[in-house]
């Protein structure tokens, strides 16, 4: 059987929407990012299917605030992919928003990209805040983000940032969550891709950052935590964050994110080998027939 | 030409703090991030007179650095200052990838530079961030020669757009510049003319260039000395207009001898109009305790050292390099 390359433009709302919605969104999301990844014939796999969903809930249903026409509108929330290395589903899920046209996705990694290996800002690619990919970085500049549109412009804008779980063991991340309590930063949303596997292997046996949640809490953090492959529960978190932000709480809210790396493909599933690799092409017929809904 | 004389003495972190503050004046958009040694570094005056514009992030370098980038990315124009020895190695990775690979308008002021910190010892005293920070892509560094320099530089690398680092030292230092001394960014300044050789200074070794250029008048040796406070960008063209007018050269800095100022100038030389070069600096080794004077001439950073070594570029340059280093006499401080 053939391999088919197909970016199909669809024009997916951002709004409150039921879970279907959002199940046709996240898939067509992992489509994209095994699409994008074959062609590559390099880059991540695990954590960008494993967050699918997450990032279906935080763009599609209504959660941040953006332009699709006018990506450096001044008023929209930002989001901060710490974990830099996952950038084949942050292209994925901003290609599907409308920020640039899908067919670009055929360009990851490749020379001249504006779709970088890991996130570069000096590319220009709407969507793109900062640039990330050494761990433990984005979550501080997100806090320093959220600082400046809170303590010093006084806006309502939200930021987000996601981390890895293996990302935690940088000792950086933990001075980024002390000051976000510290600033009593309840427009910040930290969400924690909680899938237990690191290139090495399972967490534990890599270096044990457990327990997540009860250091969150102990960081000042308001922590919710969910099952990241259901979009009630993913929906219900930030709905959480939103609330804590409207009736000032003056803490900042963690989500944590249970997950399976390599979410919607039954080879990669759950198995921290594919923390690193792309699918071949043989893995990618079977990966896209799979993710047929 | 401006002739040079003392003026008088003060450290050249009040030259940064005074400037942190002209800038805030000037410019709702700046701010300033603490390390919690906001009082050694003289960003308490802008907390003093700017207390909503003011952080304090703590003993944390590396969260300090990434908050100023998000900061710069939202608009500020965020100043983090600390000592040079954590504020330009613990953060290193932050200013090489968040800071300046974003191209974030992010200022770090590295205080405490060089030996002259005196008793705090070899930990406090950094002596080579010249030699990393001026490798980066996009980064602007400056190390201005006395308090009053220290102020022109903090106001003109919080006007300028992109990252920057500006190095300034903690003990009293020689003032001699005015407000008439010129300065600009990027390009060095010819402070004492002459043509049989160059010295080319930075930070607090230009009063000693100086000191050195008179006494070499006295036996009839011309110097020219160049303060060259801009370490990048680099003016390329003074030092090689000096290199072929002079035909040797000596660099003077409070730093290792490798990497920093001395190894641009060579870099340059090098590649343009090769001539002998002595290289006065910390011959790769750390610091120590002591009274900042005794680790001075203890380390060779005195007009005595800039002096003879330029009376032997001159000599190497009159009788032949290749005469007077010979290959089994190749200098390698590193095994000395």
């Amino acid at each position: 059987m053939e391999l088919t390359i197909e970016f199909r433009e669809k024009a997916f709302e951002n709004k409150p929407q039921s879970t279907e919605n959002l199940q046709e969104i996240a898939n067509e999301i992992r489509r994209d990012i095994i699409q994008s990844l074959v062609l590559a014939k390099s880059g991540h796999s695990g954590g960008p299917l494993g967050s699918a969903d997450i990032f279906a809930s935080l763009y599609f249903g209504g959660y941040m605030r953006y332009k699709k026409n006018e990506p450096w509108w001044e008023g929209r929330d930002r989001f901060v992919l710490s974990a830099g290395h996952m950038a084949p589903v942050l292209y994925a899920t901003l290609a599907n928003a409308g920020m640039f046209p899908k067919e670009e996705l055929r360009t990851l990694r490749q020379f001249g990209t504006r779709l970088q290996g890991h996130p570069g800002r000096d590319m220009g690619l709407p969507g793109i805040e900062t640039s990330s990919g050494s761990l433990g970085q984005g979550i501080s500049i997100a806090v320093g983000m959220a600082m400046a549109d809170k303590l010093l412009d006084n806006t309502d804008k939200r930021v987000y940032s996601l981390t890895g779980d293996g990302e935690l063991q940088e000792g950086s991340v933990w001075e980024a969550a002390m000051s976000a309590y510290h600033f009593k930063l309840d427009n910040f949303c930290w969400i924690i891709d909680n899938n237990d596997c690191q290139i090495d292997g399972r967490i534990p046996e890599v270096m044990d950052v457990y327990p997540i949640v009860e250091k969150c809490q102990a960081f000042g953090f308001d922590t919710i935590v969910c099952d990241g492959h259901n979009f009630d529960e993913i929906n219900a978190a930030f709905d959480k964050f939103l609330a804590n932000q409207k009736n000032k709480t003056g803490k900042p809210t963690a989500i944590v994110a249970k997950t399976y790396m390599g979410r919607g493909v039954s080879f990669m599933e759950d198995n921290f080998k594919w923390h690193g690799n792309p699918p071949n092409v043989e893995q990618a017929i079977t990966a896209l027939q799979e993710l047929v809904l | 030409m401006q002739e040079f004389s003392l003026l008088g003495k003060k450290p050249t972190r009040h030259g940064f703090g005074e400037g942190l503050v002209v800038l805030g004046e000037r410019n709702p958009n700046v701010v300033a991030l603490g390390g919690d040694i906001t009082g050694s570094v003289m960003t308490s005056y802008f907390k003093e007179k700017f207390p909503d514009r003011f952080f304090s992030i703590g003993i944390a370098e590396q969260n300090a650095t990434t908050i100023a980038v998000g900061m710069a990315l939202s608009g500020k124009v965020p100043f983090f200052a600390s000592y040079g020895a954590f504020c330009a190695f613990r953060n290193a990775d932050q200013i090489r990838i968040s800071m300046c690979y974003n191209e974030a308008n992010v200022k770090i002021g590295g205080g405490h530079a060089g030996i002259s910190v005196g008793p705090d010892g070899a930990t406090h005293q950094v002596l080579e961030e010249v030699a990393f920070l001026r490798t980066l892509p996009h980064m602007t560094l400056v190390v201005p020669c006395d308090f009053l320099e220290a102020k022109k530089a903090t106001i003109a690398i919080g006007e300028m757009v992109g990252p920057a680092y500006i190095r300034f030292g903690r003990v009293d230092v020689p003032m001699f510049t005015t407000e008439e001394t010129p300065f600009q960014l990027g390009k060095a300044e010819v402070f004492h003319p002459g043509n049989d050789v160059a010295i080319i200074a930075c930070g607090s070794m230009v009063w000693p260039a100086l000191e050195a250029a008179k006494e070499l008048s006295k036996i009839g040796v011309s110097a020219r000395v160049i303060n060259n406070h801009t370490i990048k960008p680099f003016d390329y063209e003074t030092t090689v207009k000096a290199a072929q007018e002079c035909g040797a050269i000596v660099t003077a800095e409070e730093h290792q001898v490798h990497g920093g100022l001395g190894s641009i100038v060579a870099e340059a030389v090098a590649k343009n109009y090769p001539v002998p070069m002595e290289f006065v600096g910390v011959k790769d080794s750390f610091g120590g305790s002591g009274d900042p004077t005794e680790l001075m001439e203890k380390f060779g950073l005195t007009w005595k050292e800039i002096y003879a070594s330029a009376l032997m570029a001159m000599k190497r340059r009159d009788k032949g390099a290749v005469a007077l280093r010979k290959v089994n006499e190749v200098e390698s401080y590193s095994q000395a």
